[in-house]
């Protein structure tokens, strides 16, 4: 009796759960709209057809029956706006004890009630790289997300498609949180350096001690002692079978080419370099040996490590094969990545396509998602942006913003207060003169004490 | 394919170009540095957005002892250097109306911040004098078409006195544009980012402790004032004499408030005092745009590229706050408030073009509101015959990324077209050598 009272209930539990990860699927028809499909150039006059959160069929003179029917003529669709590196809907980001924390994991922290999430949506971004902070040279298990607003489950914001990433983080944040902050290694880049290839060997050891006792238990009648299971390590052992790609915060030229090198060694072929101001001066490697670089449209000067830094970053990569997107690390940017990537043609005159794959399609190829998101495809999920004007003008505003086909953002339809919830402790609601942006080193303000500088500004 | 190598083939000749170029001009050797220079030189057959008189097709300006000595159509060249600007577009130079530009090099490091000195009331701390006229971030900002800035000191309640600098020049001296305003950090309700975690109750104290701090700093200012006009005789009290020269109308008042109960509070305190006063940040004046025309206050306002003061408000509350001051009719000036990235001050004034201010209306408030605001309205701020030839030429509207910037003059001098971001373009767009030595 007992037992099957615990099968049902354990039934009843993965029906819940089933439940639960269904999330809402839209069906719609836009019509006459300029199409940039990033991938297969720009249509003009075209529909499109999205049935059960697909892209259905690209044409003209589409019809469907009982169909909500959105007349786009004079405005641009393109694919949802995909940002690599972000810390929206994250109520943590640091988890500053250690140098190496491959343990812990962002999908925990994920806060589905920030309007940080809507403000990304009135952008037209469908999709968040949620990224743990760059305090420690390894760092934990990012999630991707989809803008799925509304829901007060975290789980139903994850894309459960996507593969999963870790934060890397090297040069001045490590060494100043670790080093500097704690006494402890690393406190230069040689030590950064040596903490992720010590970590790697680490790795090896505990695969090995794994492998002997799976080899051990295939003898008749032994019976072996497993190792202690460690998260921390086996998520490392995951990097090295190339289960999980790497995210990595960095700066200077000479960081990212001993990382790579590391990673050759290591047989690592799954990294993406994130902010990486200084990647024009090795794009060469870059492009032979990486998933490419994620960048910063124009950001530099904030602190020593970027002083020599260059906005034509994301051109000299473009232009040298390096796969490039342009991400925000911050609220504020989120809301605009389209006109950061716009910069990329001030500086350095990439094409349309060229400039619109910053934000889209390379991204997702970054995230291991471009077979299901990141261009306008049939077959692909209908993550799609409406804007009044090409995206790449600065007087492009946003109009409508389509998740899986559902319409997430309407600029028709934009109430004065898109909050979920509000605190019931407040009663006065806050007025904040800027949103910090640069979140890499949020959680971490206690080590900034130490130094008597205001380190609270550009922190980065 | 095609395309592309067309693009490469362009890209080629261009570079070629440009490295044939200064060899006509002037001979030269590896290696020389190209530095701004005056003369007399002919913008030709360009289209001229004056600002303040129309749009002039196919016009020509010409420039003589860094003044416009001529804006037409039909303009001899005589002795001047022709710059043949066909299919572009002659703008005045750009204003940003608060920036750090010049006071700091690297933000995170306390050894180049020289924006904020110790103590809450030094109002005779002088921007211009930190002003390093060879910061790596003036070129960088200034091929931009950015020309003018406002450096503005802070932190306090009275941080120190603001000056208008052009950039370009090596002494401050030389870059100052003529115009200096005493900031002031009105008492403020706001958190200052969203990290700041005092209480609600801590909040409010600091505010009113703040606020008593100022009545009674002023009270001073105005008992010294009155004694010094008098003729008395009084011990040297540098804080006092500055503010003396905004209670007698010498200097403006550079107000710094953004919340709407503060602007609000603002405004009666300005009115109470008989100052001139200009209002900068003023992130909520959306909320209170009426009242602030009413008290016919300029604003800066900025930067626009900035999130909602409050959760509550709608995505773009900040891209439409200029504009909607604007419609209430109040002179809006821009700023990026920002440093290193003060060349992003059209694309801040391009979002609120866009968010109800209307293209128009931006560019004024970016050039002639700003000269207007600033008291330098003869000498900047369009394209006139007379003013400083302080202007830059464009493929298209400045506001555009899209857009290039061909050439940018200051005060007549021709600067050079290249900082160290395009330097490093140069050298690293085809490295040498690329992945493999030889």
């Amino acid at each position: 009796m007992k037992k099957t009272h615990i099968i049902y209930t354990g039934l009843l539990m993965m029906l819940c759960f089933i439940a639960q990860a269904q999330t809402q699927k839209g069906t719609v028809l836009i019509k006459n709209a300029t199409v940039l499909t990033v991938t297969n150039g720009t249509l003009e006059n075209t529909d499109v057809l999205v049935e059960n959160g697909i892209i259905k069929r690209i044409g003209s003179n589409l019809t469907a029956s009982n169909v909500e029917t959105i007349d786009a003529s004079g405005k641009y669709l393109m694919p949802g706006i995909i940002d690599a590196h972000s810390h929206v809907a994250l109520d943590a980001v640091n988890e500053a004890t250690s140098p190496i924390t491959s343990e812990v994991k962002m999908a925990d922290v994920v806060n589905p009630y920030d309007i940080g999430i809507y403000r990304a949506l009135a952008g037209g971004v469908t999709i968040s790289h949620a990224m743990h902070g760059s305090a420690n040279a390894i760092g934990g298990e990012n999630i991707t997300l989809k803008h799925r607003y509304g829901s007060g489950n975290p789980e139903n914001l994850f894309m459960k498609e996507a593969p999963r990433t870790i934060k890397f983080a090297l040069g001045e944040n490590p060494t100043r949180v670790h080093g500097r902050g704690n006494g402890n290694q690393p406190r230069t880049r040689m030590g950064v350096e040596a903490v992720i290839r010590n970590g790697f060997n680490e790795a090896i050891q505990y695969q090995k001690a794994w492998k002997a006792y799976e080899d051990a238990k295939k003898v008749k009648g032994a019976t072996p002692i497993p190792p202690k299971y460690d998260t921390r390590l086996q998520t490392l052992a995951d990097i090295l079978d190339g289960k999980v790609i790497i995210h990595c915060h960095s700066y200077r030229a000479d960081e990212i080419y001993a990382l790579i090198n590391t990673c050759r060694e290591f047989g690592i072929t799954n990294i993406v370099f994130s902010h990486v101001n200084e990647g024009f001066k090795v794009a060469p490697e870059l492009a032979e040996y990486t998933m490419g670089a994620s960048v910063f449209a124009d950001w530099w000067a904030y602190k020593f490590e970027v002083y020599y830094s260059t906005a034509y970053n994301a051109a000299i990569l473009t232009e040298n094969g390096v796969i490039t997107s342009i991400n925000s690390d911050s609220g504020e940017l989120i809301r605009h990545l389209y006109h950061e990537a716009g910069k990329a043609q001030r500086y350095g005159e990439l094409d349309d396509e060229q400039t619109l794959a910053l934000i889209t399609i390379n991204p997702a190829k970054q995230l291991g998602i471009a077979d299901k998101v990141g261009s306008i495809e049939e077959g692909k999920q209908a993550d799609l942006v409406i804007f009044n004007e090409h995206p790449l003008s600065v007087y492009a505003i946003p109009q409508m913003t389509f998740v899986d086909g559902v319409k997430y953002f309407d600029i028709n339809d934009d109430n004065d207060d898109m909050r979920l919830k509000v605190s019931a402790a407040e009663t006065v609601e806050p007025i904040f003169l800027k949103e910090h942006d640069h979140k890499c080193m949020h959680g971490v303000d206690f080590f900034f004490t130490n130094f008597g500088r205001n380190l609270f500004d550009h922190s980065h | 394919m095609k395309e592309l190598n067309m693009k490469k083939t362009y890209k080629i000749l261009y570079t070629l170009a440009l490295l044939v170029l200064p060899f006509m001009a002037q001979a030269q050797f590896d290696g020389e540095f190209i530095k701004p220079r005056n003369g007399k030189f002919l913008l030709q057959n360009a289209t001229i957005v004056t600002v303040t008189n129309g749009t002039i097709e196919n016009g020509s300006v010409l420039i003589e002892n860094g003044k416009i000595v001529r804006v037409g159509t039909n303009v001899p060249a005589g002795d001047a250097e022709v710059l043949d600007c066909s299919g572009h577009y002659i703008y005045p130079g750009m204003f940003d109306g608060g920036s750090r530009l010049g006071l700091v090099e690297v933000n995170s490091l306390a050894e180049t911040q020289d924006f904020a000195e110790i103590g809450s009331v030094s109002p005779n701390m002088q921007a211009l004098v930190a002003v390093n006229p060879n910061s790596i971030a003036i070129p960088v900002t200034r091929v931009s078409g950015v020309t003018t800035t406002l450096a503005v000191p802070s932190g306090g309640l009275f941080p120190g006195t603001a000056a208008l600098i052009n950039l370009n020049g090596y002494t401050p001296d030389q870059m100052y544009a003529g115009f200096k305003g005493v900031v002031m950090n009105f008492p403020s309700s706001a958190r200052r980012s969203t990290w700041d975690r005092r209480s609600d109750e801590d909040i409010k104290k600091e505010a009113d402790t703040a606020q008593k701090t100022l009545n009674e700093i002023w009270e001073r200012a105005s008992n010294y004032h009155k004694l010094k006009s008098a003729g008395a005789e009084l011990q040297f009290y540098p804080e006092m004499d500055q503010l003396a020269k905004v209670i007698s109308g010498e200097l403006p008042l550079l107000v710094e408030v953004n919340a709407a109960s503060d602007i609000e509070a603002a405004i009666d305190w300005i009115k109470s005092k008989e100052v001139k006063a200009i209002l900068t940040g003023v992130a909520e004046g959306w909320r209170v745009a009426e009242k602030i025309a009413e008290a016919n206050l300029p604003v800066v306002v900025g930067p626009m590229l900035s999130i909602p003061t409050r959760q509550s408000d709608r995505f773009d509350a900040a891209y439409s706050n200029p504009g909607k001051m604007a419609k209430a009719g109040v002179k809006v000036v821009i700023r990026t408030n920002d440093a290193e990235n003060t060349r992003n001050l059209p694309f801040n004034a391009g979002f609120a073009a866009a968010y109800g201010m209307g293209k128009e209306e931006a560019l004024k408030s970016v050039t002639i509101y700003a000269a207007e605001v600033f008291g330098v309205a003869d000498k900047l701020g369009s394209i006139e015959e007379g003013k400083d030839a302080t202007l830059f030429v464009s493929t298209g509207d400045p506001f555009e990324t899209k857009t290039q910037i061909r050439h940018v003059f200051i005060d007549g001098y021709r600067v050079p077209m290249s900082n160290r971001h395009i330097k490093l373009y140069q050298e690293f767009l085809e490295r040498s050598p690329g992945l493999e030595k030889n």
